[in-house]
């Protein structure tokens, strides 16, 4: 199996292109819509890394980002954050609140694949390196 | 005998000795050493101008003529100065006290600081004087013509001789009278030079009178003898024309302009009047001694027809005593100039005070009048007003011919100036006395004064002939000689009597029936209670106290160097080696100015007169000094006013940029809504039309499948654009209605359909009632169906029951009709109800459902724009809102 991601995205449509991409590319992917139950399918799916997006419904990605930075056991889980908004100061707050990369929507098939690629590594866009993740 | 020449040689002598005595005099003032010019008997001495050559040749004329009626025109200062003691010393007191600088603006002080009253009373000054000053030409010219051989060489041309005196005269008065503008408007040069003339004339009278005594007659007991037997004995005087020329002198020393000069303006100690109460009568006394004797020698000894009013050398003359006849000359030379020179600056004073400042302050529009430039011009008014008036008494002299009999001319001079009185007296002792009393008074007594004595004494015969015989208008009760009819009774008692007494009758009944203002109000307890409101004024003196108290006062309002520095320059012009000069009456005038540059000419005026004590601070000056105030504090409120207005405007601004952060914060809210909503299917586009572009491997279903999202998604773009465009339009108020008539049925019908084609689902049931739905309207049907749509449409999004049901209810209501659309589903929340008519606002449950949440917003724009409105209506199980149409929308069916 390949590297296990948990999607959680509540715009259905993009849900399924990203998860027909990474599907494609050979990546293990768990689909998520809903921002209140997001913590417990990390639980439950212990995911490699995690696409979030920052608007949803129940609750807002950047809250969910926080509790994963304040549990000890995903406090180093690798998050590539999605949104809409496209202004630099939404990106500053995703990327102080542990974020380990930032994408803007619309982003480019390619583009996506390469940058979760690079957080399940452990290459920080923020600079500070991860601790090496088992793959 | 001596020559014309000689006798020109003689007076020019005199008169350079008068320029000494007067420069001296002023030069010690100036330094502040000469005592004697302080005292009481030079004061006593200046008051004796009383005592004009019309006195002292005249007198014997008169005695002559009438006896002792002479001796009137001395009982009557006499009088006043033992018996009303009180009186001058009031006057005195209060001119000191008000800086008062003549008698003109003695009345218009009390008054309120009247100018017209002052102007009046000036005008009534001049125009009593001038015969006044005419007289003492005439007189001058006269005794020069007495000296003169007819047919000689070099004979006097008795014009020219007035000429001369007259330029002599002013040039002398204007040296000395308007060397500066002092502030107490003193003159100790001149009024040592009249005390000097005082003394020649006196010695003069009682020279010729001792040698007529005890040269011509034989002593005493020889003189009364003659008397015994000259025709003066023998006459009875008029017991009413004496009790009234006593009344008229002693009023006229009270109003006469040069009087009130020497006896209040030129007071230098208030204490001087007390020796000038007994001394004064003594100079008068000695003055008269001797006139019964010469006269009656003089017609016992002179030829038939002779002119007694020129005894006074015709008698030495003729005994051969050429040096005697000469001091005599000078005495009366002496009682006519030192009249005429007081008189010119009295005269100008008031003149230039009362008459051209105010004019040029009113030409050139109020400037500051303690400027230099304002002391150069009420300088140079002064000087042309000197000019002025002896030019008028020349005029006067030349037109009224020369050879009237002195004495009558004095008199009425004397009622003229007498009309001051009843104003005087009132405005010092009787606070009730207003303004218009005093004008109404002193305009009529001077009415009937100038009709009854002046205008036949100085209209030429020709003219006035007709007025003067029949009366004015042939109103002979009007005929000046005879008013009211009284014929035969004496035309000056008459004109006294009756001027007099209309003009007290006329300012007492005035008085009480008008009302002072404030500051006649003010002004009159002032003057009526003049001791009480100033101190014991004392002599001014200078001393190194004084002028380390003003360098106190300098500092504190100069600052310590600036004050300094003036101080030591001050001390260095003087030629001191201390470091505090002298202050005198130039330093004192300099430091005021400085002062008035920092704090205003009244104050500084107040505060220097305050410490040297040379006049207490007066009314005026704390008038002065409160206007001043009045003005800081009313600039001080306008920049009070202006400050508040600037903070006002300050927290307008503060709310207007509070109100922008607002905006801009919404307004980047709201692009960032924007954003997500116009990025979002973006996303879905681009990443499936990547997904169709790079996998040929994909099958036809996943490719219509992912063409399908991408088709919908630009749909879902598409109407977001629409929505906003049109929320923007809305929003402007940019749109245009298109109404027109309608059915409310046929819109809702319109909707109802449209909704089906929208969704293309079935499964919201829709209950209506046609009946209540036959609602004619106007309005505009395409933007009503709109909301209309959108509200089902949103049941069909948001409606979670599990038969969902949309129910339209129309309320036909008075003046409007309300559409409700009421589902059965959960509702609104509480918390969301406020918050969904706002953009991009959705609900909770609105996860799923398409839409970017602008439409309720579209929808409430367009029921505002419609007149009518768009609520929620909560508490009632599903959603309800409630569409309300205006009461013209509605049309009569």
């Amino acid at each position: 199996m390949g590297t296990r991601v948990l999607l959680v995205e509540d715009e259905a449509n993009i849900l399924e292109a990203i998860s027909f991409i990474l599907s494609r590319d050979g990546w293990e992917v768990h689909g998520h819509g809903n921002g209140a139950t997001a913590l417990d399918a990390v639980a439950r799916l212990t995911p490699d890394v995690v696409v979030l997006d920052v608007m949803l419904p129940g609750r807002s990605g950047l809250d969910i980002l926080r509790d994963l930075r304040n549990a000890s056991e995903t406090r180093t889980l690798p998050v590539l954050m999605l949104t809409a908004k496209g202004q630099a100061k939404d990106r500053d707050l995703a990327l102080s609140l542990g974020a380990n990369a930032y994408l803007t929507k619309p982003f480019s098939n390619a583009e996506m694949v390469e940058t979760l690629r690079d957080v399940a590594r452990g290459v920080s866009l923020n600079g500070a390196g991860l601790p090496e993740q088992g793959s | 005998m001596l020559s014309f020449d000689g006798l020109v040689a003689v007076c020019v002598l005199y008169v350079a000795g008068l320029f000494w005595v007067a420069f001296l005099a002023e030069k010690r003032a100036a330094e502040g050493k000469a005592r004697w010019l302080s005292s009481p008997l030079v004061y006593t001495l200046s008051l004796s101008i009383y005592t004009t050559a019309w006195t002292f040749y005249g007198a014997v004329g008169s005695a002559a003529r009438s006896g002792l009626e002479f001796m009137t025109i001395y009982l009557g200062p006499t009088l006043v100065f033992i018996g009303w003691f009180w009186l001058l010393r009031k006057m005195v007191r209060i001119g000191r006290a008000q800086r008062i600088t003549s008698i003109a603006d003695m009345i218009s002080s009390r008054y309120g600081k009247s100018g017209g009253l002052a102007a009046m009373v000036t005008i009534l000054a001049v125009i009593g004087t001038t015969p006044y000053i005419a007289l003492q030409l005439q007189s001058v010219t006269l005794s020069f013509s007495v000296f003169a051989r007819p047919g000689a060489l070099g004979a006097p041309d008795t014009e020219s001789t007035a000429v001369w005196v007259a330029g002599g005269l002013a040039l002398f008065t204007i040296v000395f009278g308007t060397r500066s503008l002092d502030v107490n408007e003193r003159h100790p040069g001149l009024v040592s030079a009249i005390a000097l003339e005082s003394i020649v004339k006196l010695f003069a009278l009682l020279a010729v009178g001792g040698f007529v005594v005890w040269g011509l007659a034989d002593g005493p007991r020889d003189v009364l003898l003659r008397i015994e037997e000259s025709p003066i004995a023998t006459w009875t005087s008029n017991g009413a024309r004496w009790v009234g020329l006593t009344v008229l002198s002693g009023a006229a020393i009270l109003c006469l302009p040069r009087m009130f000069q020497v006896m209040v303006v030129e007071n230098a100690d208030e204490r001087h009047l007390a020796t000038a109460s007994w001394a004064f009568p003594l100079y008068l006394l000695l003055m008269s001694v001797f006139v019964i004797p010469i006269a009656v020698v003089g017609l016992h000894m002179m030829p038939e027809g002779a002119n007694p009013d020129l005894f006074m050398l015709t008698l030495p003359l003729a005994a051969g005593q050429d040096g005697l006849a000469l001091f005599a000359f000078l005495g009366g030379f002496s009682a006519a100039t030192s009249m005429v020179i007081i008189a010119a600056l009295a005269l100008s004073t008031m003149v230039s005070n009362h008459i051209i400042v105010p004019l040029w302050m009113r030409a050139t529009k109020g400037e500051n009048p303690m400027t230099g430039d304002m002391r150069r011009v009420a300088l140079m008014a002064r000087r042309l007003s000197i000019a002025g008036v002896l030019t008028l008494g020349l005029v006067y002299y030349r037109m009224s011919g020369g050879t009237e009999a002195l004495a009558s001319i004095g008199l009425i001079a004397f009622l003229g100036v007498a009309q001051v009185l009843p104003a005087l007296l009132g405005g010092i002792f009787w606070r009730g006395a207003t303004r218009a009393g005093a004008a109404a008074g002193i305009a009529l007594g001077f009415l009937i004064w100038g009709w009854v004595l002046l205008v036949p004494n100085a209209a030429t015969a020709g003219l006035m002939q007709g007025v003067l015989e029949n009366g004015p208008f042939g109103l002979t009760w009007l005929r000046p000689a005879t008013p009211l009819g009284l014929d035969g009774a004496d035309p000056l008692l008459t004109a006294m009597v009756l001027s007099l007494g209309v003009n007290s009758f006329a300012f007492v009944l005035v008085s009480l029936f008008t009302f002072p203002s404030p500051m006649e109000r003010l002004m009159g307890a002032q003057f009526v209670n003049v001791y009480e409101h100033s101190r014991t004024p004392l002599a001014w003196k200078g001393s190194a106290g004084t002028a380390d108290d003003l360098l106190i006062m300098a500092q504190r309002i100069l600052g310590a160097g600036r004050a300094a520095r003036l101080f030591r320059d001050a001390a260095a012009a003087q030629g001191r080696e201390a470091r505090l000069p002298e202050p005198t009456p130039d330093f004192l005038e300099k430091l005021e100015r400085e002062l008035a540059g920092s704090v205003g000419a009244a104050t500084a005026n107040a505060m220097v007169g305050q410490i040297t004590g040379g006049a207490s601070v007066s009314v005026r000056d704390l008038l002065a000094v409160a206007d001043e105030t009045a003005q800081m504090m009313e600039y001080s409120s306008q920049l009070e006013a202006k400050s508040a207005e600037l903070a006002q405007t300050a927290a307008r601004l503060r709310e207007a940029n509070q109100k922008l952060t607002e905006l801009s914060v919404q307004k980047d809210a709201f692009l960032s809504q924007i954003s997500h909503e116009l990025r979002t299917p973006m996303t879905s586009i681009r990443a499936f039309s990547e997904i169709l572009m790079k996998s040929e491997d994909l099958d036809a279903e996943g490719r219509t499948r992912f063409s399908r999202i991408i088709h919908d998604e630009s749909l879902r773009l598409t109407r977001l654009l629409d929505d906003l465009l049109d929320l923007a339009v809305l929003e402007d108020g940019r749109v245009t209605l298109n109404e027109g008539n309608t059915m409310l049925g046929d819109v809702l019908d319109r909707a109802v359909n449209a909704t089906s084609a929208l969704v293309g689902g079935t499964r919201l049931s829709i209950l209506r009632t046609r009946a209540d739905e036959e609602v004619p309207l106007w309005t505009d049907a395409d933007r009503l169906a709109q909301v209309f749509i959108n509200l089902i449409s949103n049941a069909q999004k948001y409606c979670d029951a599990a038969q969902p049901e949309l129910r339209i209810e129309v309320l036909r209501l008075p003046g409007r009709v309300e559409v409700e659309f009421a589902d059965n589903g959960a509702g609104v929340a509480p918390r969301q109800q406020s918050l969904i008519f706002e953009k991009f606002a959705r609900g909770d449950t609105a996860g799923e459902a398409p839409g970017a949440g602008l439409g309720l917003a579209i929808s409430r724009e367009i029921m505002g724009r419609l007149g009518g409105g768009l609520t929620y209506v909560p508490g009632q199980g599903g959603a309800r809102f409630r569409v309300r149409l205006p009461g013209r929308a509605l049309r009569a069916a």
